[in-house]
């Protein structure tokens, strides 16, 4: 695999992703928008009209660009893979200066911003080893509103998942307008402090048409996906019906003595993109077909 | 509800006017300023040091935009609201030093930020979070930048705009706050929730 190709393709889905919202999310946009209160349309055809701007202008579809997470799907046969950080670094500054991005990489002591979206860890890599010789690469610019209501919570083992459903409402309205509601939430449990929130990010990627396939767990993301929509915070926190477009929950097993719990939340601008690139450099994109 | 369309410099009498849920247009001058740059300001002020321009009358904007320089021309590409809470802890001293009239942002602000309105009169003006295009193309002028060296998102970027919008007033110059209100259902909502997923409160 060659790296130029893998650093053209990272750019790609990066300016997708920021440029282009999923279909799902946007069909869930519409949905809300159709059954909201006054003030809540009044927010949502905000939402709507800015999305078809961006589009048609080629701009971000926010200001704030994000942080740059990539999940990288590795093939353990897959030349080049020492090589993938490095382009994906290479990308990321191309992406910043060219799209453009806003540069929000920030050396927390100092405070000074590199300027290009790069720094120690930023972009951050998620890695997974597969078999075979393909890499699927996906990209999430998370934004900082919603970000910064992002709760782990050690819960008492003994309170079991209802301590889970009484954790997730309190943190959904603690958020309140911040996280630029209606969001999607990310939960999951288990594992550890760190792998919970760790997963509960990753199921963000989901589309909102995907369910967990266990019907116990959909359940429970129906149960909290209403109850989290009962609350009355609304597009934007002004009030209103539609405070989540979707809730996905996965999980890891736990220590007998721990209940790690980790809820992840993306804003309505929840920028996504993937691509596949085969051993032979042939590319597939996943998210969106590659059109400018 | 009622729409008002306002230009700058805005008078204490015109935004007094304004109630929660009304919606407001501003034309003119609409300053930024996020954390660093309200910091930087009260400063200044405490030093006795001018700033670069006067914002009496004008909006303020708290956002971070991505801007790109055509020649020697910036043009704002994306300009959306950041989270306002952040400069509850400026927001009020802020008002009072430099007699701004509208705080643009997203998110709502507190009790100190609600009194300073009231007290000196001005608005909050709630702007979709996230619509940072149509944002973007209410600007039709990007007047100045001022402390560049803080970063693109935290300087000072000095915007003319037409009919920026639409903001939602969500607290007014009489102590009405809405998000306020909104926390007060939610509270009550949160009990219904409890009982549905049966839970102790």
């Amino acid at each position: 695999m060659d790296t130029a190709k893998i650093e053209e393709v990272a750019f790609n889905i990066l300016k997708q992703a920021v440029i282009y919202l999923p279909d799902d999310v946007k069909q869930a946009l519409k949905k809300a928008y159709a059954e909201e209160t006054e003030t809540g349309k009044i927010q949502l055809k905000a939402i709507l009209d800015n999305i078809e701007l961006a589009e048609k202008s080629q701009a971000p579809v926010c200001q704030d660009t994000g942080t740059i997470i990539f999940y990288v799907k590795a093939g353990d046969k897959a030349k080049n893979l020492g090589k993938v950080e490095e382009a994906l670094i290479k990308a990321t500054k191309k992406a910043t200066a060219e799209v453009p991005l806003r540069p929000n990489a920030v050396n927390p002591f100092t405070g000074k911003n590199s300027g290009d979206n790069t720094g120690r860890n930023i972009p951050f890599v998620n890695w997974e080893i597969t078999q075979g010789s393909d890499i699927e690469m996906t990209v999430m610019t998370k934004g900082g509103g919603s970000e910064n209501v992002c709760m782990c919570g050690m819960l008492v083992p003994g309170e079991g998942i209802k301590g889970l459903k009484k954790f997730v409402v309190d943190t959904v309205i603690k958020a309140g307008a911040q996280p630029c509601p209606p969001t999607i939430l990310g939960i999951a449990i288990g594992g550890g402090a760190d792998i919970s929130m760790k997963l509960a990010k990753k199921t963000l990627l989901k589309p909102l048409t995907e369910h967990n396939p266990d019907p116990e767990i959909a359940a429970l993301e129906k149960e909290i996906y209403e109850a989290a929509n009962m609350t009355g915070i609304g597009p934007m926190g002004l009030g209103g019906k539609t405070t989540v477009l979707g809730v996905h929950v996965d999980f890891a097993f736990r220590h007998p003595a721990s209940f790690p719990a980790a809820v992840a939340f993306n804003c309505w601008a929840s920028r996504r993109a993937s691509a596949l690139i085969k051993a032979n450099d042939t590319v597939e994109y996943l998210t969106r077909k590659l059109k400018w | 509800m009622a729409v008002y369309k306002l230009k700058t410099p805005i008078s204490e009498a015109d935004i007094r006017k304004l109630k929660v849920n009304d919606v407001l247009y501003v034309t003119g001058t609409i300053v930024t300023a996020r954390d660093q740059a309200h910091r930087r300001a009260l400063e200044y002020f405490k030093e006795g040091k001018p700033l670069p321009l006067s914002l009496e009358g004008l909006a303020v904007f708290h956002c971070g935009p991505v801007m790109s320089k055509q020649g020697d021309k910036w043009i704002a590409v994306a300009a959306g609201p950041t989270t306002s809470t952040r400069m509850d802890i400026f927001e009020d001293e802020f008002i009072k030093n430099f007699k701004v009239r509208v705080v643009i942002g997203k998110g709502g602000m507190g009790k100190r930020t609600t009194d300073a309105m009231a007290k000196y009169g001005a608005v909050y003006g709630a702007f979709t979070g996230g619509a940072a295009i149509l944002a973007a193309k209410a600007i039709k002028n990007v007047r100045t930048v001022e402390w560049y060296d803080l970063g693109m998102p935290e300087a000072m970027w000095v915007f003319e705009a037409e009919e920026f919008g639409p903001l939602t007033v969500a607290i007014d110059s009489h102590g009405n706050n809405l998000f306020t209100d909104v926390q007060k259902t939610v509270e009550e909502n949160k009990q219904r929730i409890y009982q549905k997923l049966g839970l102790s409160p």
